[in-house]
C-alpha cells in the first residue's frame, strides 16, 4: 500500500508495472462514481501513525468532524481532509456498544496510507485542495499486534454495524469498505511470501459462503497467508454488514504490487423484493476490499454495470 | 525470563509481533516512532548512540539498531511497521529491508516478488505440517477446491442470466 500511495502522488501509473495494477481498479472507480453513496465506513488498520505502542485498540470508530491525514514520517499524503460523518458515527457506536462491542471513540484521530489509499483506489485521484466524494467513518482494527480480534469478532461487528445503519433515522446510502492484505508478508526471513491458492480461495468463500472463513484460525491466516496477511480479518466486517447472499459485481486480483498480492472484490445485497430499502452492498478490496452496506437502492446502477 | 510457547512459533522465518513482543520491544518501536519528526532524525543521525540512551533500551536492543539487524530488532520486540521508519530514516525503500531481512539482494528480492512471490511450498512449518490448511486449502486438490469450483462455475452464468433478464 505504501509503495501503491507512492505511485499515486509520483505520477507513475501510467508506468506499465503500475498500470496493470490501477487499470484493474477501473471498473470500480466507475462503479463508485454510479453507486454514489452518502457515507462511506472504512475498515482499515493503522501502520503505526496514530496509534503506536502506547495505545493499541483493537475497534477504534472515528466519530470525528474530520480526519486529517497522517504525516508518516514523509509528510501528510496530498490528499484533502478527510469529511467524518459524525452523526451516524455516534449513532454507530452506540449501537453496537449496547450490543456488547466494545468500541474505542475516537472524536480526535488522523489517518494514514492504510486508509487513504484503498480511498484513491476506489474513488480515483482527488486534489488536496479537492473533495472526497462523500463523507467517511473510519473503523480502525489492531491487525498489527497479535492477536487481532478473531474472524468470528469482526463478522458479527460487521452485522451489528448493519444494524446500527438501518436503525438511523435517515435513509441513508453506505457503502463499506473492508481493507487490508491479501496474502503478504513483509517481516523476517520469509517476507515476499505470497499464496495466491488461498486468496483465490478466500475471495471465492467471501463471495459465496463467508460461513466457511469465520472460523479459521489466526494461526492458519500467519502460517498460510503469510504474518501480515492475518489483516484479512478486516474484509470479514465488511461481509458481515451484507446479506448472506450477495452479488459479485467485480473482482481484480494480481501479484505483485511492490511486495504484496493486490485484489479486490465488489459485492452487493441482493434487492429484498425489489423493494427500494434493498439493504447492502460490498465491495470489497484486497490490500483492501471494499463492502457495501446501503439502505437507500442503487440497484439499476449495479446493473449498469453488470450488463 | 523465557518466552512462552505459541503454536505460531512453529512457522518458519517469522517472528510474531505478539502482546509479549510489544511489551518487550516498546523502547524500539518508540524510539522508530520517534523518527517521524524531522529534528528527530536529525538528531539520531548526528550521534546514534547517544540518541538511543533515551528509550530504555537493553544491550541487544541497541546493537540491533545500530547494527540495522533488521531481523534481530524483529525479535526483540520491534514490529515491521515501526523498524521501517529506521530504514526510511536511512534513506532505503522498503525493499531494501526485504531483501535484508530474507538475505538476499534487492535485485534477486525484485526478481522473486515478479516471479509471483515467495512459494507457500515449503515455508509453511518448522516441525514438517506441510499440509495445506483444512480451512482454506489449496485449490485444486481435496473436497473443498470441488466444492468451490463448483461454487463458482454455479455463480457465473447465473449472474450474466440475471443481467441479460434485467435488460
Amino acid at each position: 500500500m505504501p509503495a501503491i500511495g507512492a505511485a499515486l502522488d509520483n505520477g507513475k501509473t501510467e508506468e506499465p508495472y503500475w498500470k496493470r495494477i490501477f487499470s484493474g481498479f477501473e471498473k470500480s472507480q466507475e462503479w463508485m462514481r454510479d453507486t454514489k453513496p452518502d457515507v462511506a465506513i472504512i475498515v482499515y488498520n493503522d501502520h503505526a501513525s496514530t496509534f503506536s505502542v502506547e495505545m493499541i485498540p483493537t475497534f477504534a470508530l472515528g466519530c470525528a468532524a474530520e480526519f486529517p491525514p497522517a504525516d508518516e514520517g514523509w509528510g501528510p499524503r496530498p490528499v484533502p481532509v478527510v469529511q467524518g460523518h459524525p452523526a451516524l458515527a455516534s449513532h454507530i457506536a452506540q449501537s453496537v456498544i449496547l450490543d456488547e462491542f466494545d468500541l474505542t471513540i475516537c472524536n480526535k484521530m488522523e489517518v494514514d496510507h492504510g486508509m487513504t489509499v484503498p480511498m484513491n483506489l476506489l474513488f480515483g485521484k482527488v486534489e488536496k485542495h479537492g473533495h472526497w466524494p462523500c463523507p467517511v467513518i473510519p473503523l480502525a482494527v489492531n491487525v498489527v499486534m497479535y492477536p487481532p480480534p478473531t474472524g468470528h469478532r469482526c463478522f458479527m461487528l460487521g452485522r451489528a454495524i448493519r444494524k446500527a445503519v438501518e436503525s438511523y433515522p435517515d435513509d441513508l446510502k453506505v457503502v463499506i469498505f473492508g481493507t487490508g492484505g491479501l496474502s503478504h508478508q513483509i517481516s523476517g526471513p520469509r517476507a515476499g511470501l505470497i499464496n495466491s491458492k488461498w486468496d483465490k480461495n478466500f475471495l471465492d468463500n467471501l463471495s459465496g459462503n463467508p460461513q466457511k472463513l469465520v472460523r479459521i484460525p489466526h494461526i492458519d491466516y500467519m502460517r498460510e497467508a503469510g504474518a501480515e496477511g492475518i489483516e484479512m480479518v478486516m474484509w470479514l466486517i465488511m461481509r458481515g454488514a451484507l446479506d448472506e447472499k450477495v452479488d459479485e459485481v467485480y473482482r481484480f486480483y494480481t501479484v505483485p504490487a511492490s511486495n504484496t498480492a493486490v485484489g479486490h472484490i465488489i459485492l452487493t445485497n441482493r434487492g429484498r423484493g425489489g423493494g427500494r430499502k434493498s439493504a447492502a452492498k460490498a465491495a470489497a478490496k484486497s490490500k483492501r476490499p471494499a463492502g457495501k452496506l446501503k439502505r437507500a437502492a442503487a440497484r439499476a446502477r449495479v446493473e449498469r454495470i453488470r450488463g | 525470563m523465557a518466552r512462552e510457547r505459541h503454536d505460531y512459533d512453529d512457522i518458519p522465518g517469522t517472528f510474531v509481533f505478539d502482546a509479549e513482543r510489544s511489551r518487550q520491544g516498546y523502547g524500539i518501536n518508540m524510539f522508530c516512532m520517534s523518527l517521524m519528526k524531522d529534528d528527530n532524525r536529525k538528531a539520531f543521525k548526528a550521534n546514534e548512540a547517544e540518541y538511543l540512551k533515551k528509550f530504555g533500551l537493553t544491550r541487544e536492543q541497541t546493537d540491533a539498531i545500530l547494527k540495522r539487524d533488521y531481523n534481530r530488532m524483529l525479535e526483540l520486540g520491534g514490529n515491521i511497521y515501526f523498524t521501517a521508519k529506521l530504514g526510511a530514516t536511512d534513506g532505503h525503500s522498503f525493499q531494501h529491508l526485504a531483501a535484508l531481512m530474507t538475505g538476499s539482494t534487492q535485485q534477486d528480492y525484485a526478481a522473486m516478488m515478479l516471479g509471483g512471490g515467495r512459494s507457500i511450498e515449503g515455508n509453511r512449518s518448522r516441525s514438517g505440517k506441510n499440509a495445506p490448511s483444512k480451512h482454506l486449502g489449496a485449490a485444486g486438490r481435496g473436497k473443498s477446491a470441488a466444492g468451490n469450483r463448483k461454487a463458482k462455475s454455479k455463480r457465473s452464468p447465473q449472474s450474466k442470466t440475471r443481467s441479460a433478464k434485467r435488460k
